[in-house]
Order: C-alpha cells, then structure tokens, then sequence
C-alpha cells in the first residue's frame, strides 16, 4: 500500500464509505435488533422463537414457493431467451420484455386482481371454450403465475447475455465434429449459459423468498412467506426484535445461496 | 467515461433544480407558514369540500396527508420530521401514543362543540375523561353479505360462519383481534380476553372454520364484493356501508353475541406547531351541520347527536349503522393488551392463516 498510488487509498473512500453505511451498517443494526425482546432486555429467545414449528413450517413453505417460482421461471425464460437471441431486432424485442419491469409492481399487482376475477377477462375465456368458471383468484396457481410473470424479465436479461456472448463458429464447430442439436446444447450451449443461469437463479429465488404485497393480494395470505411474517412484525405487532430474527435468517439464507450458485466459473467443459 | 461524468452531473443538476422548486413551491404556498395545519387522517375519511370550507371560514391553509394504519401513522409522528396537527388514531392507538408520550392533553376551552358528543361515547376506558381524544368516528365489526349469491344464510350468530354451506366463500378481514374475536364472541368469551387458556381454544375453533375461507385480505374486499366477486365478508361498519352504497343486494348484519365497538378519536400530536389551528379544525369538525354533511359523505356513525336530526333519517335509524343503546350491549371496547398479548394475539393468527388451504 505504501509504495502504491496514494490516490488509490482515496479514490477508494467513496465506495468503502458506500460499502460500510448502507451494506454493513444495516445489517449489524438488524443483528443488533434481533437480540432484543418487547421490553427492551438482552435475550436469545427471538431466536428460540424461530425454531418453533410455525416459523420453521413457514420457511419451509417460503422455499417451496420461491423454488417453484424460479423453476418455471426458468422454464419459460431459457428457451424465450434462446428464441430472442435468434431474431432479427433482438435489442427490441429485448426491450419489450423489459419494459413491465419499469412499472410500479404494485400496480401489476392490481391488474391481475381484476384479470383473474370471476367476472375477469381470463374466466370470460375459460367460459367461452367451455370449461366454465373457476375460482383463479387466492389460490396456489395464481400466487406462483403472478409471481413468475413479475420475475420473468430479471430470469431472462442474464441468460440472454450469456446466450448472446456465445460464438457461433462454436456452434458450426460442434455440427462439423458430428453432434446433433441435442449434443450441442448438452455440451457447448448449456455450459455456456450456467453462469447466465445461475445469477437469474439469484436475482429471481432471494426476492421470492422475501416477496410480500403479492401474498396478500393474490394469494389471499393463504401463502405464507419471510417476508410476510417480517413485514407483519415490524407493522402489526411492532416486535422489532423477532422481525429482526427472521431478517437475519432470511440474510444466511441468501449468502448460503449466494455461495451454492456462484461456484467454479465454466462448468463441465474448461 | 466523459459521458458518465457528463450524464452524473446532467442527473445532479436536475435533481438540484427539483429541489429548489419544491422548496420554492412549499413557501408560497404557507407549507411551513403559521397559518397552516397539517391534518393526518385515513384515506377517505373526511368530506373535501369541509377543508375548502374550512379554509374560507377561518383563513388558515389545510395540508391534508392520509395514512392506512394505526402502526404507520404512530411510526411517522414518533419520527417527527412533518408538523401534523391533528390525527385521527384507533382506541387503543390512542393508548399506546399516550403512553410514548405523543400526544398533547386537549383543553376544552377551546373546543367549545364538544358538549354535542353523546356522552355515552365519552370518557370511554382507553381515555379517561378524554384528556386526549374526542372520538370522531365509530363503528362496528360485523358480516357484510350478498343474499343473491347465497342461499338464504342470515348470519344472526356467529356461529353461521362455520356453516358447511359457506365453503370457500368467506373473506375474513387481515387482522388478528378481529379474526380471533369471532371466535372469543362465539365462545362467549371477552374480546380482551388475555387468558391463554381461553385464546387457545378460540384459535382450534377458528382452524376448523378454514375450509370456508376463500381469502384474508384488507380493503381490497369492498371492490370485490361490489364487484359481486365474493359473498360473504367480516368487516367494519363502514366498509360495509361503502359496499352498500354502491351494490344494493348487500347487507350488514352485527351477530347477536355481540361485536367489537371501536372508535376513531381526534387528538393532537406533540408534532403539532400549530396547536391554535389544530383546536380551531376540531371545533369545526364538531359543528353540528359539518359534523352531519361528514358522516353522509364518510358513511360512519358520527357520535356527534346534534349532527343527528341534519342527518337523511334512512341513515339515522338504520339500527345496522345506529344500534340502540341496548344492542349496544353485548359490544365490547378494545383494550391495550400490551404488546406481549398482541404478540401472542398476531402468533396465533399467523398459524391459523398458515393452516389455510
């Protein structure tokens, strides 16, 4: 350091400074909280409190959901981005995929309410092709479709810039030395992609776990998740420190699953 | 990287010219002047034409913000950071500020108007003597239902919203005492009730009304019953009045075991700078004509008895909206149970929503 740039320490401040108020500074506060019960005394039975059947039935239940949520997610984003990457205008089609991210997602939200509704536009066909009204609204379906339509843009930005990235003499390559289309993706596209793939996993499964207004609205609250359950104890029951307990497990949570997808760069073929 | 730097410094020059706008904007127009007030209150709760009267009738500029829950107005004044003046807490909100020390004590001098509230609404448990509050409005809790979607259910009791025939079709309202409440009223046990013992066999009551709950939501149920989308839902009086309003094969029905009697109060944070202003907008609010064309618009029951006879008689002898004294009864007031009873309280509820299928 002494022999370097002294410049370098100070052009460094602006981001250290970044780092340590807005990153680390939080989450000591969170941990800070979470030490505390109602009264204001030092205790470790938030944390007793987290490892009773409800909190630890209502992680399990947020994993599932998130889970689900990226699965399809993935399901439709890899092949939809495969397809955008083939086109002709693929920055605009791209856009147009994009552009729903930059509306409010509350008010996404409250357009499914009035889509899915027995008197909405999607019973009105479900009707008309003969399959008559159905209850869409509050139920598992029409939590996990809201959600993977509000995650599908942040899924297929990432995969898309590794599927474009890829050289397409690659590709001939690959044709040249006798492998079917199967064979090619197996081996050279899919590899290609797993770094695309992984940061969509992130960006998409961390947020649904925590994910909250869309439980209520769509969901009915018959789906439970973390987020729910700290937005409930910082507003309703006002139990900072046990909302602070859940925080800081949703915090290990994401950094445990931050480490499992960001493993060795490359994956089978080097 | 010179188009970075440009387009960095382009954002900051904007953002400063916003700023000095808004700043410009607020002291023309009196925001932070003497002869303004702040007023915080839920959303559609108030006639707007009353503010323009306001203003005209005594000069002073009305800044008017709305807010959506108890906990959420508290945390704002507790923050300090806006000037209100006047807000409009729950019963037992106006507990919990007294006891952080938010509020200021009324001086009823200065409130002239206040000898028009039924006394049979003042000096109510969670505010002695009203040295803080005067209540502004009030209601009950109650089931709001569509007899033309269903077949002929009438809710007298409690009990009916266990009824097989309701499968998936109630809307329970997202908050714990009044959800759990159902069931303490059904069991004949308090709505203040603090016994474990007694919440506990309320919530493996509760769990076995799940198979009829089509949904735990919050305001979002007027449109959808409006709309016709659901039939049947625990609600507030108002909300259910809002619903009547605009749908008319709606009903209110309060079950005869008795119900929840809940108040919204006037009080006057200690954000207050202006507590002349504020003392003049409450006696305003409690003129009885202003009072009565309130409760019209609002759709609550104003506690306001000589805003009565200015009111449409429909709405004053609708025993749903204006119970008499002896329904009133079996209603309960809620208590400050204290943030352990409400954790216990949101703990139970949280498991009976997890249960839900």
């Amino acid at each position: 350091m002494r022999s370097k740039n002294p410049l370098r320490f100070i052009y460094a401040t602006p981001y250290a400074a970044w780092l340590l108020l807005f990153v680390l500074a939080p989450i000591a506060v969170i941990v800070y909280y979470s030490f505390f019960d109602l009264s204001g005394h030092l205790t470790l039975a938030n944390y007793r409190n987290f490892f009773t059947s409800i909190y630890f039935k209502l992680t399990l239940s947020s994993f599932w959901y998130a889970f689900l949520i990226t699965f399809f997610a993935l399901l439709i984003s890899y092949p939809t981005a495969y397809f955008l990457t083939k086109t002709k205008h693929k920055q605009l089609w791209l856009l147009l995929i994009i552009i729903p991210s930059w509306i409010n997602l509350l008010l996404k939200t409250y357009a499914f309410i009035g889509l899915m509704g027995i008197y909405g536009p999607i019973n009105g066909f479900l009707e008309a092709v003969g399959i008559g009204n159905q209850q869409i609204l509050f139920t598992d379906f029409s939590f996990v479709f809201v959600s993977v339509y509000i995650f599908i843009p942040f899924m297929i930005l990432p995969i898309f810039n590794s599927l474009d990235k890829i050289n397409p003499t690659l590709l001939d390559a690959s044709k040249d030395l006798g492998a079917n289309a199967w064979v090619t993706f197996k081996r050279v596209i899919w590899p290609m992609t797993t770094d695309g793939v992984k940061s969509g996993i992130q960006v998409v499964f961390i947020p649904a776990l925590s994910l909250f207004m869309v439980t209520r609205l769509i969901a009915g609250n018959k789906v439970m998740t973390l987020g729910t359950a700290i937005e409930q104890q910082f507003l309703v029951t006002q139990n900072w420190g046990m909302g602070s307990t859940i925080a800081v497990f949703l915090i290990i949570f994401m950094f445990l699953i931050m480490i499992l997808t960001s493993g060795k760069k490359g994956g089978i073929i080097k | 990287m010179r188009g970075l730097i440009s387009s960095a410094f382009v954002i900051i020059l904007v953002s400063g010219l916003l700023l000095f706008t808004n700043y410009q904007l607020e002291h023309k127009t009196g925001r932070v002047g003497k002869d303004t007030i702040t007023v915080y209150n839920w959303g559609e709760y108030i006639d707007p034409d009353l503010l323009k009267q306001f203003e005209e009738e005594e000069g002073i500029k009305v800044i008017y913000e709305t807010f959506d829950s108890n906990e959420g107005m508290m945390g704002k004044i507790e923050q300090g950071g806006t000037a209100y003046d006047v807000t409009v807490p729950s019963e037992y909100a106006v507990q919990m500020m007294e006891e952080k020390d938010l509020l200021l004590p009324l001086d009823f001098s200065k409130i002239p108007n206040v000898t028009h509230i039924d006394p049979y609404f003042m000096n109510l448990p969670f505010d002695p003597d009203n040295k803080y509050s005067i209540p502004y409005f009030w209601g009950t809790v109650g089931i709001a239902y569509n007899a033309s979607l269903l077949e002929g259910q009438t809710f007298e009791s409690w009990e009916s919203l266990w009824d097989a025939s309701l499968r998936q079709k109630l809307i329970l309202v997202d908050s714990a005492r009044e959800v759990i409440g159902v069931s303490l009223n059904s069991l004949g046990y308090s709505l203040n009730s603090t016994s474990l013992q007694e919440l506990k066999e309320a919530t493996d009551k509760l769990e076995t009304m799940g198979p009829n709950v089509k949904a735990v939501i919050g305001d979002e149920v007027t449109q959808l019953m409006i709309n016709n989308e659901a039939s049947v839902a625990l609600t507030w009086s108002g909300q259910a009045a809002d619903m009547i309003s605009e749908n008319d094969d709606i009903n209110y029905i309060v079950p005869e075991e008795g119900s929840n009697l809940w108040f919204d109060n006037i009080v006057i944070p200690r954000t207050s700078t202006n507590v002349e202003g504020a003392y003049k907008f409450i006696n305003f609010m409690l003129d009885p004509k202003v009072a009565a064309q309130n409760a019209e618009y609002v759709g609550y029951s104003t506690p306001n008895t000589a805003a009565l006879p200015f009111m449409d008689e429909e709405i004053t002898e609708d025993e749903r909206f204006y119970p008499d004294e002896k329904a009133r009864e079996n209603f309960e007031v809620y208590e400050n149970l204290g943030l352990e009873t409400l954790g216990v309280y949101n703990e139970l509820f949280l498991k009976f929503k997890m249960g839900l299928r």
